[in-house]
């Protein structure tokens, strides 16, 4: 299971308390646990990505195994450590000045 | 004995206020969706019990949101708000074309018959509607036909603000949208003409017989007479008595004719509302007095109300879709403002008194009058 850290207000969206975990069919990249997260909390579609593009929104970031993996290909393998569970794929709000 | 239920949308949630008939006494719940920007939300003229929400966050961009128990419970419906076929370009600050990009939606209207279908008007303008109880959004593509690719977002952006359906023509409706202008449908939203005719922009503007571009801040119009619609442009307060094929100004002696909101008695069609702010440049009402104006003529004569409302050090601004009116016997006036005060009047606007000082900015007040 891939453990996965969403930032709070998309917890309270998608009805979630702290980290969840979601089974992820193949390779595990970003784009593939997006997938998978959609697919079980669809309330979330849109709010991490664009519906169409699949991009990125601007101010969310991923992070694990202490490194951000925002602007690394979203079909990039990630590491061991996320596919086995060990290290958490992390959701996050950027900081947006203020 | 009726009651009134008053839904606010601020910068940081939504909050629903309640009153019996007599709305001296106010039951505020909130804030629901906390954190989030609360452009719009609004009930169901067919079953009041509907409620719709715009609820979004530069983070997170759009959701909506539904609830089917008057407010007490809210589930997201679907949030894909995509543009039909090629989204094409609109002219951008520098005079060169810019593509459509769905931001975020300004304002939910819904049918005023069937419960599960609502119009919704974003940024960049469009609009679109749902039939499903907003399980799918889809675009009126036509609205973008009416000269689309000549529209140029003003300062707080190119959006659809305002959707007004005539009661007495099903295919029938009107929009307003920033820095564009008005239009109108006659065919279900299908085909829409820009209905600017008598509107001046002259600094912004300089082609008198411009079709599009003026920057219309909110229209408004009596359930009873659709053919009269009244409008707060950035500059002048205008009227037309044939449903926008001409305009002609009324601003008359007010002490400035720049604002946002507008709005129209619930029983007096020609009794009209609106909160003048000094300038384009300064967002606040004259010498720091909070003074709505009421014109109980159609226009040119206005009235100033101030009691109950503070008259000095006062410098909110009440944004386009904040000001509303009930339909019971003695009309509820209501406002809100960006320093978080909402005020009611339930004698017509003669006399004011403010529901909840602290609330975030409010971007939106709707009223519904329940039996």
């Amino acid at each position: 299971m891939i453990r996965v850290v969403l930032p709070y207000h998309l917890r309270q969206l998608a009805n979630v308390k702290g980290e969840i975990a979601i089974q992820v069919e193949g390779p595990v990249s970003q784009r593939s646990i997006l997938d998978a997260l959609e697919t079980r909390y669809p309330m979330l579609r849109g709010t991490i990505r664009n519906h169409i593009t699949q991009e990125r929104r601007a101010f969310i970031r991923f992070f694990a195994c202490g490194q951000d993996w925002s602007l690394i290909s979203p079909d990039a393998l990630l590491p061991e450590a996320v596919a086995s569970g060990a290290e958490k794929f992390m959701i996050i709000g950027a900081m947006a000045g203020g | 004995m009726s009651s009134v239920r008053l839904l606010v949308g601020t910068r940081k949630g939504a909050f629903i206020l309640t009153s019996d008939g007599k709305r001296k006494k106010w039951d505020i719940r909130g804030p629901y969706f906390a954190g989030w920007e609360i452009y719009h939300l609004n009930g169901s003229p067919a079953d009041p019990d509907r409620l719709y929400a715009s609820q979004s966050t530069g983070w997170f961009g759009q959701l909506i949101q539904r609830s089917d128990d008057g407010g007490r419970t809210w589930n997201p419906v679907d949030n894909k708000f995509v543009y039909d076929g090629v989204p094409g370009t609109h002219q951008w600050y520098d005079g060169t074309q810019h593509p459509w990009e769905f931001k975020r939606v300004w304002n939910l209207q819904p049918s005023l018959t069937d419960p599960n279908a609502v119009y919704a008007g974003v940024e960049d303008a469009a609009m679109f509607r749902t039939t499903d109880g907003g399980q799918s959004w889809h675009e009126l593509p036509g609205l973008r036909a009416a000269k689309g690719h000549l529209w140029s977002p003003g300062a707080g952006g190119m959006c659809l603000h305002t959707i007004l359906l005539d009661p007495s023509n099903p295919n029938r409706i009107f929009v307003a949208i920033s820095a564009a202008g008005a239009f109108r449908s006659d065919d279900g939203g299908q085909t829409w003409l820009p209905i600017n005719d008598g509107l001046k922009s002259p600094y912004e503007l300089p082609d008198p017989d411009a079709e599009v571009g003026h920057c219309v801040h909110n229209i408004a119009m009596h359930p009873a007479r659709p053919g009269v619609l009244f409008m707060q442009k950035h500059w002048d307060v205008m009227r037309s008595d044939n449903a926008g094929d001409s305009w002609q100004e009324i601003s008359g002696n007010l002490p400035t004719d720049f604002g946002f909101p507008i709005a129209v008695h619930a029983h007096e069609p020609e009794t009209i509302y609106v909160v003048p702010i000094k300038s384009d440049s300064e967002h606040y009402p004259p010498e720091g007095r909070l003074r709505v104006y009421r014109s109980r003529s159609g226009g040119n004569e206005w009235e100033a109300l101030t009691e109950g409302l503070p008259q000095r050090d006062c410098y909110v601004n009440v944004l386009r879709s904040a000001l509303a009116v009930d339909t019971l016997d003695s009309c509820g006036i209501y406002f809100g403002t960006t320093g978080g005060q909402v005020y009611a009047s339930a004698d017509s606007g003669d006399t004011w008194a403010a529901i909840v000082h602290d609330l975030p900015a409010v971007l939106s007040v709707e009223v519904q009058t329940l039996p």
